[in-house]
């Protein structure tokens, strides 16, 4: 049995990593819990040349029609970020970049709208080193943010070529204000329901008149390209009031101003928003629900000290997180295993788990679309449904088949690796358990595991034997509920 | 034909005994008489907020045209199909023509203004108002949910959901909906084959049967693993079905022909729930043009709609087919900079089968943007609600359902003048 330390550990890897796989192990054995925080939170210091290691013998798999084209090609995008969570040294990064997609949800068929497709797609996923106008895309943007400061991240989805795609703010004109950025970034971004006015979306509208998008090079053409301009002759520059304080002095109307230096406008709305109570106590909720549990319900006093930390620090998140993995209420045994794993979060730390030797990444997406969770396809702005939502019976499914594809491509690695376990179905049994790492497993399910593990054969621990019984174990326990919650 | 049962006739299909789309007459009285009184009901959700005014226009309101110059559908183009109680003369989108047959054989109703007040511009509030049934309280159970809930312990196959995620609006403790977006893969797969598979499904049964009673969020999931178990045979029957139509490739129409299976190969299901998405047109709403947003909405939903209904038809299954689309919230009625509309307030519903009674209810808002216009609100920017769209699922559960929907709705919403079931 591992030592608490060691269990303490392992929920910090499932909550503030993605799981762990061997590689994990290796960095974070011997670590003590605030090393082994300090390495997540910290990751400036560790490579970022992950990418690089696509196509090598080794690493998980990709698989493209034609030549592995990330940028361009939605589905190699994809790839390219499940290989990154699965082999990035930086797993806190990876998981708070998830984090920041579902919160800002963004969906590719909208951004490619009316444009070329792989335009739409390098505007989600390009580095800047991959665009011709080294414009990164979103998520990339989101990635560079992760831990970063609030207000700096919402002025930069504000400008964000694919988030003014999104939300209509590339038609957001002086004649007809556009409200669906105001709208979302009131409701969604920042305060949340119940906490601006239909009149303050208007005025959020008026706010961003003018932050527009400008496009080079012809917008059909594949090498278009697609950045945020603010256009002054667009912007409607009269005072703007809200039910809420702008200014540190308490004032709520932005004044009016020279169209010219009309983009300030939304600087200061951004600024004023992200530093608000209400803005600072629902991303605590969010990040609460994220990272410490969802079927326990927090103490009011953890979020007020969570937002506390959150404006303290000018909303910079890394302080914010420390703080959080830092808390008891992180490290209570009591919420190890409480929050539903997202189907990104399940098949990563399935392949952390099981082994990808021979896998490939490509191998997930069907599977990923069927669990609900197409990654750059959110089902709107507010995100996925999180938690229980996950659970559909058509949604489990998805999940126990995809345990089975890579239980079954995972066949030869899987029976090798319990050879020295073959003694008996039990021992079997102990080896899969020990290795995929469930949440405890009652004594009935364990009688089943071990039933079926025996079931059908004079036990001799052949070879033939393992490659039927441990795959088939892998299958039954990455398919188990157990197994969906991190 | 006397010999052959219900059931056999559902197994082939009844296009073996027809290749055109409409089949004879004595077949679907044939499969009527022998069978097939379950009555269900679809919920059609067009997610987005779908735009009233361009679904269902008012093609002689000068207004539409003055506030509308960009996105109002020409009244030459428009499908006439009458004028409402008040007078107003109306008529659907031009990629509506599958619809306006149905109107004409009297199994189309369309119901105006339906809303409530104050109606939230929230996507997700409103969403959660019109699934819950509860302007106050939206984080409810379901309407749906609700009235599954009193008709005691169900299968999971009683609610059969074709979207990935459970539906707000069939939630209810102790409701298990069947979750079945694809009825291709919702299969069991193993990496072993023969013997050995059905020894791991056998195990995966019962592993979820073991409900852990101290951790209720596991047994959640449990709860589903064995949903999905109990089901799998069932609903690949319902993959096996033959339509008698062919439906669209897109996920409506597949969605569609999936509720159609389950119905043909009678397996209980009493609701069904079907969504179809895009309707959020702030910009590039675009009405008219052959690739105008717009026009693919109305398309798809025409095509996905008029397949489904001749299938059903075709099956005999009209008499217990009833659909009911809902969308949360109509849009604005002067169009946006971007020639689009923004989020409004009360829209059009629309019921479709063979117990509805068809035509036009309720009144059309004039468009007049006088602040004073009774039938507007938040000064004349938005169509007013005239029909609260509690009393249609009140119709719904009362008079289709058989349940009682004062005990569903938590009070009566009993409205006269929607005489449409």
């Amino acid at each position: 049995m591992p030592a608490a330390g060691d269990e303490l550990i392992a929920h910090l890897l499932r909550r503030a990593g993605l799981g762990a796989g061997a590689a994990d192990l290796a960095a974070f054995g011997g670590l003590s819990y605030g090393e082994a925080v300090d390495r997540l939170v910290n990751y400036e210091g560790l490579p970022d040349d992950v990418d690089a290691q696509i196509g090598k013998p080794g690493y998980l798999g990709t698989t493209s029609r034609g030549p592995f084209s990330p940028d361009t090609v939605a589905d190699d995008g994809r790839q390219r970020w499940l290989f990154r969570m699965v082999h990035s040294e930086r797993p806190l990064q990876e998981r708070m970049t998830l984090f920041w997609h579902n919160y800002f949800a963004t969906g590719l068929s909208k951004v490619s709208t009316g444009i070329k497709a792989e335009n739409g797609t390098r505007l989600m996923v390009a580095k800047a080193s991959e665009d011709p106008a080294k414009q990164r895309g979103q998520i990339e943007m989101l990635r560079d943010n992760a831990l970063g400061s609030v207000r700096d991240l919402l002025v930069a989805v504000a400008q964000d070529p694919a988030m003014l795609r999104w939300l209509d703010g590339d038609t957001n004109t002086k004649a007809k204000p556009q409200e669906n950025f105001g709208r979302e970034l009131m409701e969604l971004f920042s305060r949340g329901v119940g906490f601006y006015t239909e009149d303050d979306v208007y005025a959020a509208a008026r706010v961003f008149t003018g932050w527009n998008l400008k496009v080079t090079g012809g917008a059909q053409s594949p090498d278009a390209s697609f950045a945020f301009a603010y256009n002054a002759n667009q912007h409607e520059s009269t005072a703007k009031t809200f039910s809420f304080p702008i200014y540190p002095n308490g004032s709520r109307t932005i004044p009016a101003r020279a169209a010219s230096a009309g983009m300030q406008d939304g600087l200061d709305l951004i600024t004023a928003l992200a530093s608000h109570q209400e803005t600072a106590r629902r991303l605590a909720g969010k990040l609460y629900a994220f990272f410490v549990s969802e079927t326990m319900p927090p103490d009011a006093a953890f979020i007020d000290e969570l937002a506390a930390v959150y404006l303290k620090n000018g909303t910079v998140m890394k302080p914010v997180l420390a703080y959080l993995f830092n808390s008891p209420q992180f490290q209570d045994p009591s919420v190890f295993f409480t929050r539903y794993a997202w189907p990104a979060e399940f098949v990563v730390r399935a392949l952390k788990e099981t082994g990808w030797t021979g896998f490939s990444a490509g191998t997930a997406l069907t599977p990923l679309v069927n669990m609900g969770q197409q990654l750059l396809e959110p089902p709107n702005v507010a995100g996925w449904a999180l938690g229980q939502s996950w659970f559909s019976t058509g949604a489990m499914l998805a999940r126990m088949n995809f345990a089975s594809a890579l239980a079954s491509n995972q066949k030869f690695n899987l029976a090798s690796a319990a050879a020295p376990w073959k003694g008996s179905p039990q021992m079997v049994v102990d080896y899969v358990l020990s290795r995929l790492t469930p949440a405890d497993v009652s004594g009935d399910i364990y009688a089943d595991l071990v039933a079926y593990a025996g079931a059908g054969v004079t036990w001799t621990g052949s070879t033939a034997q393992l490659q039927a019984k441990a795959p088939g174990l892998a299958h039954l326990v990455l398919g188990s509920a157990e197994y969906q919650f991190v | 034909m006397a010999s052959i049962t219900r059931r056999a006739f559902v197994k082939n299909g009844v296009a073996a005994f027809t290749v055109s789309l409409a089949a004879p007459a004595f077949l679907s009285d044939l499969a009527r008489a022998q069978g097939a009184t379950q009555r269900n009901l679809v919920v059609l959700d067009l997610s987005g907020g779908n735009d009233g005014l361009s679904f269902l226009v008012p093609y002689t309101d000068s207004f539409y045209y003055s506030r509308r110059p960009a996105l109002a559908v020409p009244a030459g183009t428009v499908l006439q199909i009458g004028s409402d109680a008040s007078g107003k003369a109306l008529g659907l989108h031009p990629k509506l023509a599958g619809l306006k047959d149905i109107f004409n054989q009297g199994r189309l109703a369309l119901i105006q203004r339906a809303g409530y007040q104050n109606s939230s511009r929230s996507h997700f509030t409103g969403t959660d108002i019109w699934s819950a049934a509860d302007p106050v309280n939206s984080q409810g159970p379901g309407w749906v949910g609700r009235y599954l809930s009193t008709l005691g312990a169900l299968d999971p196959l009683a609610a059969w959901n074709t979207t990935g995620d459970t539906p707000h609006a069939l939630e209810d403790a102790g409701v298990g909906v069947a979750s079945i977006p694809n009825v291709a893969t919702y299969a069991f797969q193993s990496p072993n084959t023969g013997a050995e598979a059905a020894r791991e499904r056998a195990a995966a049964s019962s592993i979820a049967s073991h409900v852990p009673v101290d951790r209720p969020h596991l047994a959640f999931v449990s709860a589903s693993v064995q949903a999905a178990m109990v089901t799998l045979d069932r609903v690949a029957s319902a993959g096996a079905y033959r339509p008698t139509v062919t439906y669209p490739a897109n996920g409506f129409g597949q969605a569609l022909q999936a509720v159609a299976g389950a119905m043909a190969q009678d397996l209980g299901t009493k609701v069904f729930y079907v969504q179809t998405g895009g309707f959020d047109t702030h910009a590039s709403q675009d009405t008219t043009s052959d690739n105008g947003a717009y026009v693919r909405l109305m398309t798809t939903l025409n095509d996905g709609l008029s397949a489904f209904y001749g299938d059903v038809r075709n099956q005999g299954l009209l008499g217990d087919t009833l659909l009911l689309s809902f969308s949360e919230f109509g849009r604005r009625i002067s169009e946006n900079g971007s020639k689009g509309t923004d989020h409004g307030a009360a829209s059009v519903m629309l019921a479709m089968g063979g117990g509805v009674r068809g035509g036009i209810f309720g009144t059309a808002a004039s468009l007049n943007p006088d602040p004073q216009n009774p039938t507007l609100e938040n000064n004349g920017a938005d169509v007013r609600y005239e029909t609260d769209f509690r009393a249609v699922y009140a119709k719904v559960i009362d008079n289709w359902l058989g349940g009682d929907s004062t005990a569903v709705l938590g009070g009566s919403f009993k409205a006269s003048g929607i005489d449409f079931v």
